[in-house]
């Protein structure tokens, strides 16, 4: 009786999230993947479903064109790889740039923190496709860098600082620098200091002692940071979109130009469907390391 | 107080002050300890006694005076430079590393040889006893376990002082006594000189040789426990070790080493041998250990000094003694503990009955500050 009451009530607690999961991500991923096996068709909507309703009841008939093209066009293994590649640099630069910045706010007085990490979430209050712009702004040719450059004398011709590789990493990391910093700081912070004249008083120096003790304490912060900076930038669509050009083309913008341009539901949902498995598998490598980690 | 320090002595601690903010934590000290000795730095919380152990470690800087360490000026050396090794309130281990890594972690930083490494801090954990954790995380530790790690760890070095702040203030009562033993049994063992910072006068007492008593950033008095206890030099050591009934009073007189003090408080004549001539006049204070009165029905014979008549208010029993509260006709409590193996022989008192109180001259000790 109380067995039965006390698991009713345990999913009476996990139902809400489940429900939310069930209504907002599995269903809309199982129309996802379906349409990923569908055959591209004119009309609406603009696919075959490999799911058939007959007299026999359903029948399945996937179909794989879809994955072959994205097998045989280069176009797509190229984006792919440009959003591993764009995403991998911006998780590392962030990580480079973050972790100062972290262990400053985290050891700072106590009274600076709240205040400074206001400032780290600040750039938030604006919308991201206005900075994004404003980076334009500041990168074009004969924008804030270039003007200033050219009236100082030190170049003659605007340097080429937009579209290319340097402004979509520039703005991957510029967006996604907070998201490094709050998991890092949150680790940083709560680490007991006294561990760290433990070190000192053991005759270990102060930078041995930050990579024995302070860096391998402050990992799991480093790897949700990572994640959080990673994976959200694979699939970044507006950064490159209005930062990049055609040689920095992302999985995100290829996915968005099958979707609206070529109104090519199945390919888009491929695309998708693959996008996912590349991001699923770094973060399930994360959580294995985690898990390792723990039990020592 | 501050005695001048003998330039021979293992830790010499000279004139150190230091100032947070303008407040003065530790004020003038000097102190001399020898070498092997279990030293123990006790007074109420926030005396000093802490900071004073951090400027040992290194942690802090002394704002004035030196800290000398077998004839070698320490008082700028960094703590990672320092033959010192300290165990930590917290215990400080560090929860990544298993018990043998927190345990060889100092080894490790003077790049000894592995194997060098391995032997020692199996040495260690078999001295701690508790070989059979090694592989464990802190994590995975009691209080005790822990507590032993954190002693391996800084044992392991074999530094030429260890620095134990708080040592047992985590364990719990029964496994506190224990580790006491221990501790002293390990200090014998290894031969490093030990200073330990305690609040606890219990534990000061039954684990140091010697014991400095600090109050507000000074020290107040240094001596063994015995001197400590059996003649305290202030109302505060007094008051601050055991348990005490203090008496004030004016000196009426000093004749052949006998002072004798007049306490309205008691009502009698507070006799006290062997003391230093006091001017009469004097405003004094008699302190005297509970275990040092007597209690009888009778008056006792001869002359009634140091002897008062009261009612038995209070009988406490705590197992190997009791404690009995004897209220005066002045209105003041007289404490007084009896050993119960002596108790239940004699007469037993019972409460309200009127008694009489008694010790003798060389009970009293006279304190003047």
């Amino acid at each position: 009786m109380s067995a039965g009451n006390s698991s009713r009530r345990q999913f009476g607690v996990a139902a809400p999230p489940l429900f939310w999961l069930g209504l907002f991500f599995l269903i809309p991923f199982a129309i996802v993947m379906t349409i990923a096996f569908a055959e591209s068709a004119i009309g609406i909507p603009p696919y075959i479903s490999p799911l058939q309703f007959g007299e026999g009841g359903v029948s399945l008939h996937p179909y794989f064109g879809n994955f072959q093209i994205l097998a045989e066009d280069s176009l797509y293994l190229r984006a792919f790889l440009n959003s591993l590649g764009f995403a991998g640099g911006a998780t590392v630069l962030c990580l480079l740039i973050g972790y100062p910045m972290a262990y400053a706010i985290a050891r700072a007085p106590e009274s600076w923190r709240a205040t400074l990490m206001t400032l780290v979430i600040l750039p938030f209050w604006t919308s991201a496709l206005i900075r994004v712009y404003s980076w334009m702004g500041i990168l074009k040719p004969n924008g804030l860098i270039n003007q200033l450059l050219i009236a100082s004398g030190l170049i003659d011709e605007p340097l080429p600082l937009l579209n290319n590789f340097f402004s979509v990493e520039l703005g991957l990391v510029y967006g996604y620098l907070p998201f490094m910093i709050l998991p890092l700081y949150t680790t940083l912070e709560k680490m007991d200091l006294t561990l760290l004249e433990a070190a000192a008083d053991l005759g270990c120096r102060p930078l041995r002692a930050f990579l024995r003790i302070t860096l391998p304490l402050s990992l799991p912060g480093i790897i949700a940071g990572s994640l959080l900076v990673f994976v959200p930038a694979v699939g970044e669509f507006v950064i490159p979109d209005l930062l990049g050009g055609p040689s920095t083309l992302m999985v995100g913008k290829v996915l968005w130009d099958e979707f609206f341009t070529n109104h090519d539901w199945p390919v888009a949902s491929a695309v998708a469907v693959a996008m996912l498995i590349l991001l699923v598998v770094p973060m399930g490598l994360a959580q294995f390391f985690l898990r390792g980690k723990e039990r020592g | 107080m501050a005695a001048v320090s003998k330039t021979g002595a293992f830790l010499r601690i000279e004139n150190v002050t230091k100032q947070f903010d303008g407040k003065l934590a530790v004020n003038d000290i000097s102190l001399s300890i020898e070498q092997g000795e279990f030293f123990a730095l006790l007074g109420p919380s926030g005396c000093g006694k802490t900071t004073l152990l951090r400027m040992l470690a290194g942690f802090e800087q002394p704002s004035a005076g030196r800290i000398v360490i077998d004839g070698a000026d320490m008082t700028r050396v960094p703590p990672y430079e320092r033959p010192v090794n300290m165990m930590f309130q917290s215990y400080a281990l560090f929860p990544h590393m298993t018990v043998a890594q927190n345990v060889g972690f100092g080894l490790r930083q003077d790049g000894l040889d592995r194997g060098i490494i391995r032997d020692r801090v199996g040495e260690m954990l078999d001295l701690v006893q508790i070989s059979a954790l090694a592989g464990r995380k802190p994590s995975r530790l009691s209080g005790g376990e822990k507590q032993r790690v954190a002693l391996a760890r800084a044992l392991v070095k074999q530094p030429k002082l260890l620095l134990l702040d708080e040592p047992l203030g985590a364990l719990d009562r029964k496994l506190r006594e224990q580790t006491q033993f221990e501790l002293v049994r390990i200090q014998r063992q290894v031969g490093i000189t030990f200073v330990v910072v305690t609040h606890d006068q219990d534990e000061a007492m039954s684990m140091a040789t010697r014991i400095a008593v600090m109050e507000s950033g000074k020290l107040r008095q240094v001596g063994t426990p015995g001197q400590i206890y059996e003649t305290p030099n202030s109302r505060f050591v007094a008051d601050f070790i055991g348990a005490v009934n203090m008496f004030s009073g004016k000196v009426t007189g000093h004749e052949s080493g006998m002072l004798t003090v007049a306490s309205p408080e008691t009502g009698c004549v507070i006799e006290i041998a062997n003391t230093e001539p006091v001017p009469a006049g004097t405003e004094v204070a008699v302190a005297v250990r509970p275990e040092k009165i007597s209690l009888a029905r009778t008056a006792p014979e001869g002359d009634l000094a140091n002897s008062v008549r009261g009612t038995l208010r209070d009988i406490a029993y705590l197992g190997e003694i009791s404690i009995y509260r004897v209220e005066l006709p002045s209105g003041a409590t007289i404490r007084v503990s009896l050993l119960n193996a002596e108790r239940l022989a004699g007469p037993g008192f019972a409460r309200d009955e009127n008694v009489w109180l008694s010790w003798s001259a060389a009970a009293g000790v006279l304190l003047r500050q």
